[in-house]
């Protein structure tokens, strides 16, 4: 027989966190370890790096923000990272509202073929990149598919130059390697959606349209908002593209970093232009996300 | 009828136990002893903290105060995989990648019995669920019935001291259910092993279970045989929990030594015997099942514990007809059930009638 | 559901038809008879694949490539089960923001991992080699293992390894028992995507490749070389293949995983 009196149970001594959460932590801090060794610290190193100097061979481990001045002042880099942010918001702008239309047939009208569209639609991005930006080179080239068929159907005498080497075969080409980053993060939106708000707004009487603009997009704006940062930040930073399509008008900033880092041998301003450029890039997105947060709550 | 456990020994015995989820209390101080080889129920609306009562028994919630003992044993430092108990879990858990003669033999594992013998025990198991020659299939192709015997004979093959059932019935239909009832209840004398249930279905509770002890908002409210629930419910919410209960407001209007006087409304005095929970001048309620009520027809006899009455509902239920009637004057009504003998015509709504009552079929409850 | 709207419908198709545009092209020119890529075509030939059979560096570089994937896969994988059994099973403090961090990789423009991560070679000293690859490519996978994974671990009835201790199992036996045989379909789906990642990945090997080249760095060598591009052609065109395949055997392993821990599909396809 248990007669023993009952007794607050004792607590091991010191134990802050539950053996889950240890054993949570204990689980998730190889990876976290990794990321830390592998990403934060030599991302703190490009930083320490872009405040050093490059003197021929040598390091200078002086501390200055010389980079920081030449990279900010130079008009040509000012004008890469300038036509970088506005390519990648072209591009951003571009393939969201081309992949909307898209998630929401896939969300609404997918059926029981879902799987199988959100398939088709991701199996191009799992396709060699750098062959994909090439065959675009092949699309977009003065003896490319378009200008033969636009030629061959006699709507003009000459192949056009305008879409090949300069910022417009950037543009196009960016936007259709990141299309489905953009459809998804929609799509996810889309699908938590409870279709009885819908019915409910069209039992209101609102229209179709009106039932879009004040229903379906607002609260599909979570998956708008990541699909945009997940084009909009990497595309950035993007390099092959540019530097196959893009020609001398439309190289970026990622071009550049190379460069210094390769041929001009300035790993200190090649940093101090990858440190700009993140902080460009977070700077418009925490903008962008504390903006729409705004504008979602304005309007209740 | 249950089986006489009273005189054996205990078994699981809960002192003042406690379980704080954050700010939200789940178990405020039970204590109960659960002896061997009885059929134990655990009943209560969902929240009452019953499931969190067999989840410590089992091990996977630790009491955040108090002690459990199984067998003489504390458990506060024992972890699920070394305890003498083993659980049937509600949605049964089977191993989806293994067959189920994989799933039943799968505690055994850890003993390295020779195969023909982990053959014939699991042979054994599946026999005693009447699942023999199920052994090659597949769990996705069982129904929802026969996954539970895989459950349970996994459970059983362990040979636990205790068999914790969470809600074993709640995932089958009502023909199903019921079948299992009668088929657990015969397992377990049986087997003999002492059984744990976890239920939030009365009827359930009352067919199979030695004792119940019937849980409100972490407590336990009333620990007794079904027949003691039943009969005499501890207090209004016990009452209505289990079966049918009218509930009349009453006074009492004297107190003796031996006998107690009370008012009830629309039924008129009465005299019971003496209780200690009230005195002269309490308000009280007076409860009366519905099968304790009588209609009484034209041609009989009123007795002297009549009163007139309406109907004013009816319900038909093919052996049995629920009336709701309302008594005299018209502000208390009840609900009679009456068994569709030969010769009990059906009253029609409307009909005047005379309801005739036992004094010691009454229950006095607490306001 | 609700009858498909004809104009979202045909706008969906056209969208797919630009998605596949590029694709489409590949074998049109893999066995075009013509040393330019252009139009119009000329004739057929299997010439670019012989071509590509020839060529002892092309070769090389797809052994490490290859070697470097299967590395890859297996590293984040491995990360990728802990990390994600963390995140589906457990509450610990500051989740979100350790869970974050680690997906950061997903959206850092992988240049600035590439450039990263060489300074920290260079300063370290260290010679450039398959294995800094290697660093590299773990560091983005990982986060594509660790969403593939959560979903498996999420899936997984937790009862079932109630059950399994209830039975006497310890936890390292019910992880090998019960939890390991029914997330093994994601397991292998997120070893076929960290590969085929890999596989691809230039920028990263760009920057951190020594002096064995992995098979896009080799490529776009090639791509300066005019005649070099049909047998280029000829290589893409393996290799979507090869990727296609991969891509729906993933596909197949996933959405068995869904099956046998008896989930709906979540039709998130791959992400």
């Amino acid at each position: 027989m248990a007669e023993a009196a009952s007794k607050q149970r004792k607590r091991p001594a010191l134990r802050f966190l539950s053996p889950n959460e240890w054993r949570g932590l204990a689980l998730i801090s190889p990876a976290l370890g990794y990321a830390v060794l592998m990403l934060a610290a030599p991302l703190l190193l490009v930083f320490l790096l872009s405040m050093w100097t490059q003197n021929y061979l040598d390091l200078d481990t002086t501390l200055t923000f010389a980079n920081y001045r030449e990279a900010i002042t130079d008009p040509l880099y000012r004008l890469l990272m300038i036509r970088s942010i506005i390519i990648s918001g072209i591009v951003t702008v571009v393939t969201v509202i081309l992949a909307y239309p898209v998630a929401y047939f896939v969300a609404f009208y997918g059926g029981p073929r879902k799987s199988m569209w959100l398939l088709l639609i991701t199996i191009p991005f799992w396709t060699s990149y750098l062959i994909r930006i090439f065959l675009w080179k092949v699309i977009l080239g003065y003896n490319g598919v378009v200008n033969s068929s636009l030629l061959g159907l006699g709507l003009i005498e000459e192949p056009l130059t305008i879409i090949l080497y300069n910022a417009n075969a950037v543009v196009i080409t960016l936007a259709h390697a990141w299309a489905p980053f953009a459809i998804l993060p929609i799509y996810v939106a889309l699908s938590r959606i409870d279709t009885s708000l819908l019915e409910a707004a069209r039992d209101l009487g609102d229209g179709p349209v009106r039932r879009f603009f004040r229903v379906t997009l607002p609260l599909s704006m979570s998956g708008v908002v990541a699909a945009t940062l997940i084009v909009f930040i990497p595309t950035v930073g993007d390099y092959v593209t540019p530097r196959l399509l893009g020609g001398t008008n439309g190289l970026m900033i990622a071009n550049m970093i190379q460069i210094q880092f390769g041929k001009a041998n300035n790993a200190p301003l090649g940093s101090a232009l990858a440190v700009s450029a993140m902080v460009i890039v977070a700077s418009i997105s925490i903008a962008y996300v504390l903006l729409n947060r705004r504008f979602l709550k304005s309007r209740g | 009828m249950p089986s006489d456990t009273t005189s054996r020994d205990t078994l699981i015995s809960i002192r003042n136990v406690e379980k704080h989820f954050g700010k939200v209390t789940a178990l405020n101080g039970v204590s109960v002893d659960i002896r061997e080889g009885e059929f134990f129920s655990l009943l209560g609306p969902s929240g009452c903290g019953k499931t969190t009562l067999l989840r410590m028994i089992s091990g996977f919630e630790m009491p955040s105060a108090g002690d459990i003992h199984i067998g003489g044993e504390d458990m506060s430092e024992v972890p699920p995989n070394l305890r003498p108990t083993n659980m049937v879990f509600q949605s049964y858990a089977i191993f989806p990648h293994l067959t189920v003669a994989e799933n039943v033999g799968y505690g055994l594992k850890k003993q390295r019995l020779a195969k023909a013998e982990l053959a014939a025990r699991v042979d054994e198991a599946l026999a005693l669920v009447d699942l023999d020659g199920y052994g090659t299939r597949e769990p996705h192709a069982l129904s929802g019935g026969q996954r539970q015997r895989v459950a349970l004979a996994r459970a059983l093959i362990m040979k636990p001291k205790v068999l914790l059932l969470d809600e074993p019935l709640s995932a089958l239909d009502k023909k199903l259910r019921e079948a299992m009832q009668s088929e657990l209840r015969h397992l377990q004398r049986t087997v003999g092993i002492t059984f744990v249930l976890v239920t939030h279905d009365q009827e359930e509770a009352l067919t199979m279970s030695d004792r119940i002890a019937v849980m409100f908002d972490g407590r336990i409210s009333q620990l007794d045989t079904p027949e003691g629930i039943y009969k005499k419910p501890a207090d209004q919410r016990v009452a209505s929990f289990i079966g049918v209960m009218n509930f009349l407001p009453a006074q009492v209007t004297s107190a003796s030594d031996r006998t107690l006087g009370i008012d009830v409304a629309a039924l008129g005095k009465l005299s019971c015997p003496q209780d200690d929970r009230f005195a002269k001048g309490d308000k009280l309620k007076v409860g009366i099942r519905p099968e304790m009520l009588t209609i009484v027809y034209d041609g009989e006899k009123a007795e002297k514990n009549s009163v007139p009455a309406k109907v004013a509902d009816i319900a038909y239920y093919g052996d049995m007809t629920y009336y709701d009637v309302v008594f005299g004057d018209g502000s208390h009504s009840a609900s009679v059930s009456m068994r569709n003998t030969a010769g009990r015509p059906i009253l029609p709504i409307g009909a005047m009638t005379r309801i005739r009552w036992g004094p010691e079929s009454i229950v006095l409850l607490e306001d | 559901m609700k009858s498909a709207s004809p104009s979202l419908l045909t706008y969906a198709v056209i969208y797919l038809i630009f998605l596949y545009a590029p694709i489409l092209l590949l074998p049109i020119f893999a066995f075009n008879d013509s040393a330019i890529i252009a139009l119009p075509l000329s004739g057929f030939t299997f010439d670019w694949f012989y071509l590509l059979w020839e060529t002892e560096a092309l070769h090389q570089a797809l052994y490490n490539s290859l070697t470097i994937a299967i590395i890859t896969a297996v590293i984040s994988t491995i990360l990728g089960i802990f990390a994600a059994r963390a995140s589906a099973r457990y509450d610990f403090p500051a989740k979100r923001g350790i869970v974050g961090f680690i997906m950061v990789p997903l959206v850092l423009p992988e240049i600035i991992v590439g450039v990263a991560l060489l300074v920290v070679l260079v300063q370290l000293g260290l010679a450039l080699s398959s294995w800094t690859v290697i660093i590299g490519h773990v560091l983005i996978c990982t986060p594509f293992s660790i969403a593939i994974l959560a979903s498996a671990f999420r899936n997984l009835d937790i009862s079932l390894e109630e059950a399994s201790l209830d039975l006497g199992e310890s936890q390292v036996g019910t992880f090998f028992r019960v939890i390991l045989p029914l997330v093994t379909p994601g397991i292998i789906s997120s070893l076929l995507i960290a590969f085929t990642i890999s596989l691809d990945e230039f920028i990263i090997a760009f920057f951190l490749t020594g002096t064995d080249v992995t098979l896009p760095v080799y490529i776009w060598g090639q791509l300066r070389f005019p005649a070099r591009l049909p047998s280029v052609m000829a290589l893409g065109f393996l290799m979507v293949i090869l990727s296609l395949m991969l891509l729906l055997t993933a596909e197949y392993f996933r959405r068995r995983a869904n099956r046998l821990s008896g989930a709906a599909d979540t039709d998130k396809g791959l992400f």
